[in-house]
């Protein structure tokens, strides 16, 4: 069964290009906080610290907090993207990432060309990627622009390609972030019921959101993040109301 | 649709990282191993890298054959006649080591970037890094294609053609291939983690240029020819100039480009177990 365990989880970022010690000294001393300098003598940001949570299956997960919290560093680390100075985290079940829509995407490249780079960064082969080509192309509804360079899409046709072609995939732990309420609002309604349909199928969904309406409605825990650290986790209600 | 097939045949992964154990042998031949048998994202992504580079040129990759090609040309005048050497002589000598040694030198160049250009994709999706360091191969490869040619066309026009020893200079390519990858992966890091390399990397390429027998025939150095097998640039490229201009390269040229090979793999995958796990936050 599908599950995410995370113990005492931490993520620190070291900054490399603070060389001079009396800039170093400086920077410390005005946010003691979350800036320290680690064993080396680097200065390093304490971006997730100490966390300690389990997710089992059938569990749909907001992130929320602040600017900066964590949300989308530990969803990238759930993702692998990251590895943890400390702790110990284990996911079970296939991973499907929904942090950045526009990854991997190459401008000079038709819609077309992208949908079958995408396949191949999934590691699936051209022949399988290519059959994908006219779901997707229908599903966004780019049409003839399909087989046209991707630079001259519209920021609006660039983000219903990169949702297309990002949600063709059943994972069993779907990380998502919050980016996915972008586009055209006929678009909207065709991604709804795409994602729906998407967290139906996960056994379990973590979701970074700043908008408590998108909680309330997906999901069924909270997880509260303040600079780094867990403040709040339990049921959506009893975390938003605190 | 098409995950949920691979879910059922493979029971679903399970991922853990646990940084009290870090088990970073395994993940890193882990790492190797699934970025090589997926060669085919790498090589998708470097015919991108070369069109993206030149979109738009009428001659695309084609210039780097021109301006290699006038270079042979205008060295191969100057310098047959500083060395008074006939110019049917030198020339395919000329030829091949300015090409050889600009693959080399190319590969140095584009390994410090290795990691550093795929910034946007380590920080987004989790894939082996033997991937990046693939792409970065695979574009030198095609590039080098572009050149290689050329040797043929001097040696045609010079009327000289080496013998059947000349398909020496395959496993030569191979291992400079496999030098490639080394260079790619150890430089790639280090740059990632020290901006200062790459500039640092660039003099000395520059230097390695001048005192490597590139334009110059090793016999000039008279008895300090023995020295030679020293420098690990002369040995990589005598690899594959030998066969094509010399009628083979000697025993000792093999041995030491065999064991400089070996020691460069040994000490870029020393430094991938140990600093895999850093590379996302360094680039």
């Amino acid at each position: 069964m599908p599950y995410v365990s995370v113990q005492n989880l931490t993520i620190e970022f070291p900054l490399y290009h603070l060389g001079a010690r009396s800039l170093k000294k400086r920077i410390l001393a005005r946010s003691p906080l979350r800036l320290r300098q680690d064993a080396s003598n680097r200065v390093v940001v304490s971006a997730l610290r100490e966390l300690d949570f389990r997710i089992g299956p059938g569990e749909r997960v907001a992130l929320i907090g602040g600017n900066g919290a964590g949300k989308t560093t530990l969803l990238r680390t759930l993702a692998g993207i990251y590895q943890p100075v400390s702790g110990r985290l284990e996911v079970q079940g296939l991973i499907g990432a929904l942090i950045d829509p526009a990854a991997g995407m190459d401008q000079e490249s038709t819609g077309r060309e992208n949908i079958i780079l995408r396949g191949l960064f999934r590691g699936l082969d051209e022949a399988t990627s290519e059959s994908m080509a006219e779901e997707i192309g229908a599903f966004s509804g780019l049409g003839e622009f399909l087989d046209v360079p991707v630079r001259s899409y519209s920021a609006g046709m660039q983000v219903r390609l990169s949702f297309a072609i990002a949600t063709v995939m059943e994972p069993e732990v779907l990380l998502m972030d919050e980016w996915f309420l972008a586009g055209d609002a006929d678009f909207r309604q065709r991604a709804r019921e795409k994602l729906e349909r998407l967290v139906e199928h996960a056994d379990i969904l973590v979701l970074a959101s700043h908008d408590m309406g998108v909680v309330r409605e997906w999901c069924t825990r909270a997880i509260r993040l303040e600079a780094g650290r867990i403040v709040a986790d339990g049921p959506v209600e009893a975390v938003l109301a605190a | 649709m098409l995950d949920q097939t691979q879910a059922q045949v493979a029971p679903s992964p399970l991922y853990i990282c646990d940084a009290a154990q870090p088990r970073r042998r395994a993940a890193a031949i882990e790492d190797l191993a699934t970025g090589l048998s997926r060669w085919r994202l790498p090589a998708a992504l470097a015919r991108l890298d070369i069109r993206n580079r030149y979109r738009g040129s009428v001659l695309g990759p084609f210039w780097l054959t021109l301006s290699t090609a006038v270079m042979v040309g205008g060295l191969g005048l100057l310098y047959s006649s500083l060395f008074k050497l006939p110019l049917a002589d030198y020339l395919p000598f000329l030829a091949v080591s300015l090409i050889v040694w600009n693959m080399i030198a190319q590969i140095v160049a584009d390994a410090c970037i290795s990691l550093t250009s795929a910034e946007g994709i380590i920080r987004q999706l989790a894939l082996p890094y033997s991937v990046h360091i693939t792409r970065c191969v695979m574009r030198n490869a095609l590039i080098a294609a572009h050149s290689l040619p050329l040797i043929l066309v001097v040696f045609l026009a010079c009327g000289v053609l080496p013998g059947p020893e000349a398909l020496l200079a395959l496993p030569g390519l191979a291992l400079v291939a496999v030098n490639a990858f080394a260079v790619a992966l150890f430089l790639g890091m280090l740059c990632a983690r020290f901006r200062d390399i790459a500039p640092i990397v660039a003099s000395a390429m520059q230097l390695a240029f001048f005192l490597s027998p590139v334009l110059w025939k090793p016999e000039l150095l008279g008895e300090r020819q023995v020295w030679l097998p020293l420098n690990p640039f002369y040995v990589v490229m005598e690899t594959v100039r030998g066969p094509l201009v010399e009628g083979g390269a000697s025993a000792l040229v093999w041995l030491s480009a065999v064991l400089y090979t070996a020691l460069a793999c040994a000490v870029a995958f020393a430094f991938f177990v140990r600093f895999r796990g850093r590379i996302a936050f360094w680039v």
